[in-house]
This record gives C-alpha cells, structure tokens and sequence, in this order.
C-alpha cells in the first residue's frame, strides 16, 4: 500500500527528469499538517535529535501516530549552529557505545534516508600540546581500540603529512607534540541531517508541526497526558522532549528539575576559500576546532561563555581568544576574513554526558544535556531514544545515562573527550 | 562582553577580569551525613538555570579577588545589580526592574 505520504526516490535519475520541467515540479520533501487532536507519542523539538527520535519510532518500533512540535522551523536551533563535527573516540565504555552506535548509523545514513546528508569521513584529529595531553591522548586511544574503534597516536611529523599547513615548529608557544587520529570521523552537512530524518519521519507518516510552541505539559494524577501549544492542547500518551538549550524550561514546565545550565557557544565561518584543509584539527589545550567545509569556508568553533545564558549570542573575547589558537597552529590563516558568527545554546551536564531518560513523571522522557557535542550523536540519539519512549524502560545503552546517576554518583566523566571545555 | 560592577573595588570593569562561579544562595547542608543520595545529589549537581533572572556569584580574578554576587537577565544579559557576599538581592522580579531594563 502507498501511504499518502509516500516519496519519489531521490536518484540521478529524478533528477534528469525534473530538469526537464526547470525543477519546478519536485515534490515537497514533507507535508505541513494541523495538528490531530491526540497522538501515541509528541516529540518536543525539531532538530536533528527530535526528528531522529521521531524517524526511528516510526522505523523500528512501528508508532507512526507521532507529532514533532517545534517552535521555530525544522532544523533551526543547534542543529544549524554547530561544527558539524563527527568522531567516536569517547574515553569511557558508556559513551564510547552511544556515540559509536551514531557512528556506525552515520555510516550507512544518506542510504537508509535516500537522502544525502553529505557525511564525509575525512579524518579527526586532537592535537596534543603537553606532556598530560599526550598520557591523556595515548590512554583514550588504547580505551577506543579495545572498544573496537579506530584511533590511531600520530607524531608531529605524522601530522604533517596529514595537515600541511598546521605549524608543528617546536619553538612556537604551545607546540604541537601529536595528536590522536580517528579516520572515520569527519563530517555531515548539518542541515541535511534535520531535513533528511524530516523527510524519512513524515513518510512513513509522522506530523510535522513547525511554529507552534509547547508553553505547558498536561498531567493527571502523575502521568502525561498531552502538551500545551500556541495552537491548542494536544493530547498524548507519552511527551518525549528533546529541545537542547530549553530543557531546563520544558522540565520545569513539569514541576522537574535538571541538572544542566544553559550556556552560549559560539562558532564562526570565513569566506570561501580554495581547498586546503581536508580533515578535521581539534586541539582542548589552546581550544579551537577547524574544518573546512565542501562550500570552502572554514568552520571554526569557539568555546562556551563562562556565563548561563539563553540569548543565542555570545562574547566576542571568546571569539578572539579560539582565533589566537587558529592563528597559531594555521599561520596561513591570519588574514582570512571572516564573514558570520552565531551562537547557540548548549545544555552543559556535570559529567559532559547527556541525559537520555525516564523521568518521575509516567510518559514524560526526556533527552538532553549533550552540552557541546550533540550533532555527532544524532542517529545514536535518537535511535536509543526511540526505543527508551517505545518501550517505557532504558535501551541498554542509554541506561548509564539515566537522571538517577545524579544521585548515585555513577557518573561518565568525559570532560577530557568532550571538545569544548566546560 | 558583559562589564562588571564589583561592589568591593567600587568600579565597572570588562568581563574578562572576573570568572563565573555559578548560582548564588545555594547554602551547604550543615549535616551532610544526614542526607539523602537524592539530597546530596540535588545539592552537588541541580541549578535553577533560569530563563530569566539569575543570581550568581562572580569572582574579581584579576582585580580585588573576591567573590560576590550579581543579579542578570539571562536572555538579555543586562545586569541589574552587584552586592557583596552575605547581603540578598534587590532584584528578585521582573516587575522590580528599575531604570532601562528591558
């Protein structure tokens, strides 16, 4: 049976035949419904991780009677703001599993969605610039590789080859003394992530609702039984939010508190340039993060503000303190212009772990607290959080992350693996 | 860049000579012992992280190096008061925001 909302294959082929017509008959990639009056499960959130959410609820455990409420527009939060950037080499067994179940869900995405989400796995690299960097470095390397992810510890003159523009003189100020190296890591195209877990969602029948704000959560008798919206109330039977930055706002929304702080972090990128960076350099120690993207611009990435704060800007001393780092470790780019800077509001957590969890309210799960590094989950996001919502209980790879490890001390520390201090 | 009124030196300086040190008025448990891992836990690791007005200590790292405490819009970033450790807050709604906030 064709559902209503089935789509055209994307394919070399459609697109000949569409160029016949100008392009100006190309389907809409997914529909702009009304919200129903009830749905089994709404999703709070429109970004890479709630549409995930929805794509794989609808996917692997067959609810298709879904809403996706977003605010703003599909994709339009942090899913838009960060660096794109996608790595694995996580130190602990917990998060090493999540984020190399994302990887490996990476690797066959643009396929699984016929959508192409432009993952490139160009290669990461953490520069090491100290004498505890690289024991720090050495020993996340051996604890991936006994995970069974790839990493490798390179030398300077390793990183040379790799990066040829990356001054590794030993008399600079902090000089490059190696790296880890994760081959399979690179990048994606951020925005066809979110539209393509859109597009897959809303085929197999999942309701898209942009523009409409949740401004309450309904609850009888300590279960969920719908959200308040800009449009009305919605009911349901389980609310599974999924909104970054505003997590601490939906929970209190539910008389729940979370143990996040919201913060501003920053990334900026320059003009256009020719190739010349073609794999991804990290370093903690000075604090920059650089790639350049398929367009040619450089991606760079700042830190978070010192500071709690929901304004979607940040200060400009962090901008210039992560250049000085840039300028640093790429002389090159010193004069490269830069031509936009943005911010976008990260939910930082005490471990520099996320929050996939049930909550003391029946129906009401929540996903949170990726801090500064939720985009490389994505498909591990919502893959195991699609499957904590179906079947009421922790995935077993989600379970370390539940709420209660806040009260049972079993913490995932992975500040030294996280990119962004904080 | 946010500038700082440090209440001790008296004098509005630039943001980078003070670091953050998160939510104000958050009392230690005088017996520790005699909490609950949920307690303990709630005081350790759950802020207010409001959308909104914030308390929060701030540290003159450069300057006199004293903690004291600041009152903030945290969507706008405007600052609405500073006063030393010890003392409460003036500002604890939005309806007593005086001058040009907002």
């Amino acid at each position: 049976m064709k559902l209503p909302s089935a789509k055209a294959r994307y394919s070399g082929l459609s697109l000949i035949k569409n160029a016949l017509s100008y392009h100006e008959n190309w389907q809409r990639a997914w529909r702009n419904p009304k919200p129903k009056t009830d749905y089994d499960v709404v999703i709070v959130g429109g970004g890479g991780h709630g549409l995930a959410t929805a794509y794989y609820l609808a996917k692997e455990h067959g609810i298709t009677n879904v809403a996706v409420v977003e605010k703003g527009y599909l994709g339009g939060g942090n899913t838009a703001r960060n660096t794109t950037i996608i790595r694995s080499n996580y130190l602990w067994d917990e998060a090493a599993h999540l984020y190399e179940l994302a990887m490996k869900l990476w690797e066959g995405l643009s396929q699984e969605l016929n959508f192409n989400v432009m993952f490139s796995q160009r290669g990461v690299l953490n520069l090491g610039h100290n004498l505890q960097d690289m024991r720090d470095i050495e020993r996340r390397v051996n604890a991936n590789r006994l995970n069974g992810i790839d990493g490798e510890v390179l030398t300077p003159s390793q990183i040379k080859d790799i990066v040829p523009l990356l001054n590794t003189s030993p008399d600079c100020r902090y000089p490059v003394l190696g790296a880890s190296w994760q081959p399979r890591g690179g990048t994606a195209r951020h925005d066809a992530v979110a539209w393509g877990y859109a597009r897959g969602a809303d085929a197999l029948g999942v309701d898209l609702i942009q523009q409409t704000e949740v401004t309450g959560i309904r609850r009888q008798n300590g279960t969920v039984i719908g959200v308040e919206t800009t449009q009305g109330f919605i009911g349901a039977r389980k609310v599974a939010c999924v909104t970054a930055g505003n997590s601490g706002v939906m929970a209190a929304m539910a008389g729940l508190r979370l143990p996040l702080e919201s913060r501003p972090l920053q990334a900026l990128v320059s003009e256009p340039l020719k190739p010349c960076l073609d794999t991804v350099v990290m370093s903690n120690a000075v604090h920059g993060y650089i790639s350049q993207s398929d367009k040619g611009d450089l991606v760079i990435g700042a830190g978070t503000d010192a500071y709690n704060g929901y304004g979607q800007r940040g200060s400009f001393h962090v901008i210039e303190h992560t250049l000085q780092a840039i300028c640093e470790l790429f002389p090159a780019f010193s004069r490269v212009r830069m031509n936009r800077q943005w911010g976008g509001i990260v939910d930082t957590c005490p471990d520099a772990c996320p929050v996939i969890s049930k909550t003391s309210v029946d129906g009401l799960y929540f996903n949170c607290g990726w801090g500064t590094g939720g985009f490389k989950a994505t498909p591990g996001s919502g893959f195991v959080f699609a499957d904590t919502v179906a079947n009421d209980r922790p995935h077993p790879l989600a379970a370390p992350f539940s709420l209660d490890r806040f009260s049972s001390g079993a913490l995932i520390d992975e500040h030294g693996a996280a990119g962004v201090a904080h | 860049m946010l500038e700082i009124y440090c209440p001790y030196c008296r004098e509005t300086r630039e943001e980078e000579e003070f670091s953050y040190s998160g939510e104000a008025h958050i009392a230690r448990p005088p017996e520790p012992e005699a909490q609950s891992d949920e307690q303990w836990g709630d005081y350790l690791f759950f802020r207010k992280n409001p959308r909104g007005l914030h308390h929060e200590m701030w540290y003159h790292q450069t300057g006199c190096r004293r903690y004291f405490n600041v009152t903030r819009d945290t969507v706008s970033y405007q600052i609405l008061e500073s006063y030393p450790m010890g003392e409460n807050p003036t500002v604890t709604t939005v309806a007593n925001q005086t001058g040009d906030a907002r």
